[in-house]
């Protein structure tokens, strides 16, 4: 892709970002409630205080201003302080981020390991029984709302068999230095195998959950993929020259059969940030999901302003990236 | 195509050559009779449920299902409260079915308005269109729906608000694509060529053409909503208690997990059963009525 190309699509996003900005902006302001009320709770303060911090969160000025406000602070990652923690919003999300971040890159890793080799069986063998089986389990799998799924897993691993535990991301006893945030990068640059083995057990039932619908979108779309790949004249002109079919399949067909499968899954890991919220709930997992659903519970609206508006620039900059992936990864497709 | 070829010499309409199609497909059918099962319960309720969903007897909690020891009035077992669980679920079902057909019937008017004005009007009308969607498609659905139900609090009207808010997205840009393709053909020119006005080309030689994809995203839609109603239940931002929704009573049965699977499990199962039998079913009528996606 031409670079001028390119700097136009980055262009692009602006006005989408700018909607974005005014619709979360607006979601907060037009709240029925007083924020400033709602800050000081039962305290009783004086009007003169009320007036004071009023003026401080910048409630006095018109809704147009407040906006433009708003925005030069969202750019500075300034998002006041949080009701409830008293602490800069930015901190409070910073905290529980790189939970969020760990629990989706391996929800995204456990669909694609899931979905790959399902899907490019289920093409080999099309029409057979476990293309069959294929198609119910990934039809189940759109069809099956996560946070019962999660459930069921705590149900099946946990409470009956024992196997998995029930919810958190480690164990009380461990003590893993701050690096990253992520547990299992964490635990290993610690040279810590045993809390790792510890990090591991608890992130596998929320990242299953969270992985399930999108490894059922991937199956299909890696499944119908390959099938057409195998029907191109250079697949079968590998097959003429007398290569094995594993051969066939594991070096020409793959590569480009996974051209959709990489595109979705980048389209799709902008879904797992939705469901994140759900699993997070379900698995008691202190990312920013349910640090979220708090918020909403306890009216703590900076909390909620900030990480919505988090949650959608990721999404568009994640539907970007996949956009630019599939016209990097699909050379026919010239922009 | 042998369906085609059974069809009798008389020319027959694409609607009913896509009905026979659709009839044929066994599974189809047999998923759009179980969601037809599911509309009638929920319809019926009243006279359908064995108990008042919200009648609660404490000597009856966690009472398990009928084969685990229970007894045949209450055949799947009583929640915490010793609420009868089928006759939740059976009212439940009129939530689901409810927000599902209001937020998926409110879209689609919306979106092909939107989509047909964008497509065939052009200019500053299609790009003011396309702006708003791209800038709806930017947020994650659920976290959309989250933020606007923790604004405009919770509630049944909240919630198809919030998903309509949304949701008209998806048809706004299927039909400004089709009436993009649509535009340029000919009888379309030949319409405009004999002065028909703008309303009426896109209400009378557009519309009736774009139906059917439209129909089929529907469907497809109606059963994603019903899983973000539920989700949003779940989460505690549905309708509220005691009004049973299948979200919140998989959510009710959280606590209970160890002595009482039944309380969770069979709201989460009725989700399961209503949304793959939406999801079949819109397969087979978008296999039956797209001739483009048949092979």
């Amino acid at each position: 892709m031409r670079i001028g190309r390119l700097i136009e699509r980055i262009a692009g996003l602006v006005p989408v970002l700018l909607g974005v900005s005014v619709i979360v902006f607006l979601m907060i302001t037009l709240t029925p409630g007083d924020p400033v009320e709602i800050m000081l709770g039962d305290s009783r303060s004086s009007p003169e205080q009320e007036a004071a911090l009023r003026r401080d969160m910048g409630l006095d000025r018109p809704m147009v201003e407040r906006f433009f406000l708003f925005l030069g602070n969202a750019v500075r990652g300034e998002f006041g302080l949080s009701f409830f923690h008293r602490r800069p919003v930015i901190d409070v999300i910073g905290e529980r981020l790189p939970a969020t971040i760990e629990l989706t890159l391996v929800a995204l890793v456990l669909s694609l390991v899931i979905a790959i080799p399902l899907g490019v069986l289920a093409a080999v063998k099309k029409n057979t029984w476990f293309d069959r089986i294929g198609t119910v389990g990934s039809l189940l799998g759109v069809s099956m709302p996560g946070f019962w799924f999660g459930i069921l897993l705590i149900l099946l691993f946990s409470v009956k068999l024992g196997w998995l535990p029930v919810a958190g991301r480690i164990g009380f006893s461990a003590e893993v230095p701050f690096v990253t945030g992520m547990l299992l990068i964490d635990t290993l640059l610690a040279g810590r195998l045993d809390s790792f083995v510890e990090a591991a057990r608890h992130i596998l039932l929320p990242a299953l959950t969270l992985a399930l619908p999108m490894a059922a979108i991937l199956m299909r779309v890696t499944r119908s993929s390959m099938l057409e790949v195998l029907r191109a004249d250079y697949v079968l002109f590998a097959e003429a020259k007398g290569l094995s079919r594993a051969r066939v399949i594991g070096r020409h067909a793959l590569k480009n059969a996974l051209i959709p499968t990489v595109t979705v899954a980048a389209l799709e890991t902008g879904s797992l940030l939705g469901g994140n919220m759900i699993v997070e709930t379900v698995f008691g997992w202190p990312g920013l999901g349910r640090l979220v659903v708090e918020a909403i519970f306890s009216r703590n609206y900076p909390i909620v302003q900030a990480a919505v508006l988090l949650y959608a620039v990721t999404y568009v900059l994640l539907n970007f990236i996949a956009d630019l992936l599939y016209t990097a990864l699909n050379p026919r497709i010239k922009l | 195509m042998t369906a085609v070829a059974r069809l009798p010499a008389k020319a027959e309409s694409p609607f009913q050559l896509g009905l026979v199609r659709l009839m044929e497909n066994r599974m189809a059918t047999a998923s759009g009779l179980i969601a037809i099962l599911f509309v009638l319960a929920a319809l019926f309720a009243p006279l359908v449920a064995p108990h008042d969903p919200n009648d609660a007897d404490l000597f009856r909690r966690l009472q398990p299902p009928v084969w685990l020891g229970g007894e045949w009035a209450f055949p799947l077992g009583c929640d915490g409260l010793g609420r009868d669980i089928l006759s939740r679920l059976i009212y439940g079902a009129r939530i689901s079915i409810l927000v599902g057909t209001l937020v998926v019937v409110i879209a689609t008017i919306v979106g092909v308005i939107a989509g047909l004005a964008a497509g065939f009007i052009g200019g500053w009308v299609d790009r003011s269109i396309s702006w708003l969607v791209d800038v709806l498609l930017g947020f994650p659905y659920l976290i959309f729906a989250i933020g606007l139900m923790a604004m405009m609090g919770t509630g049944f009207q909240n919630i198809v608000l919030a998903l309509a808010y949304k949701e008209w997205v998806v048809p706004a840009r299927i039909v400004r694509g089709e009436t993009l393709a649509l535009r340029e053909l000919e009888y379309v020119e030949a319409a405009r060529a004999l002065g028909a006005s703008r309303g009426h080309i896109m209400l009378r030689e557009i519309l009736p053409n774009i139906l059917s994809p439209v129909a089929v995203v529907a469907t497809v839609r109606m059963a994603h909503v019903i899983i973000l109603e539920a989700s949003l239940s779940f989460l505690g931002l549905g309708v509220q208690p005691p009004t049973a929704s299948w979200g919140s009573m998989v959510a009710d049965g959280r606590d209970f997990l160890v002595d009482a699977w039944w309380v969770s499990t069979f709201p989460g199962l009725a989700i399961l059963a209503l949304v793959m039998a939406i999801n079949v079913f819109s397969q087979g009528l978008r296999d039956a009525f797209d001739p483009r996606i048949q092979e």
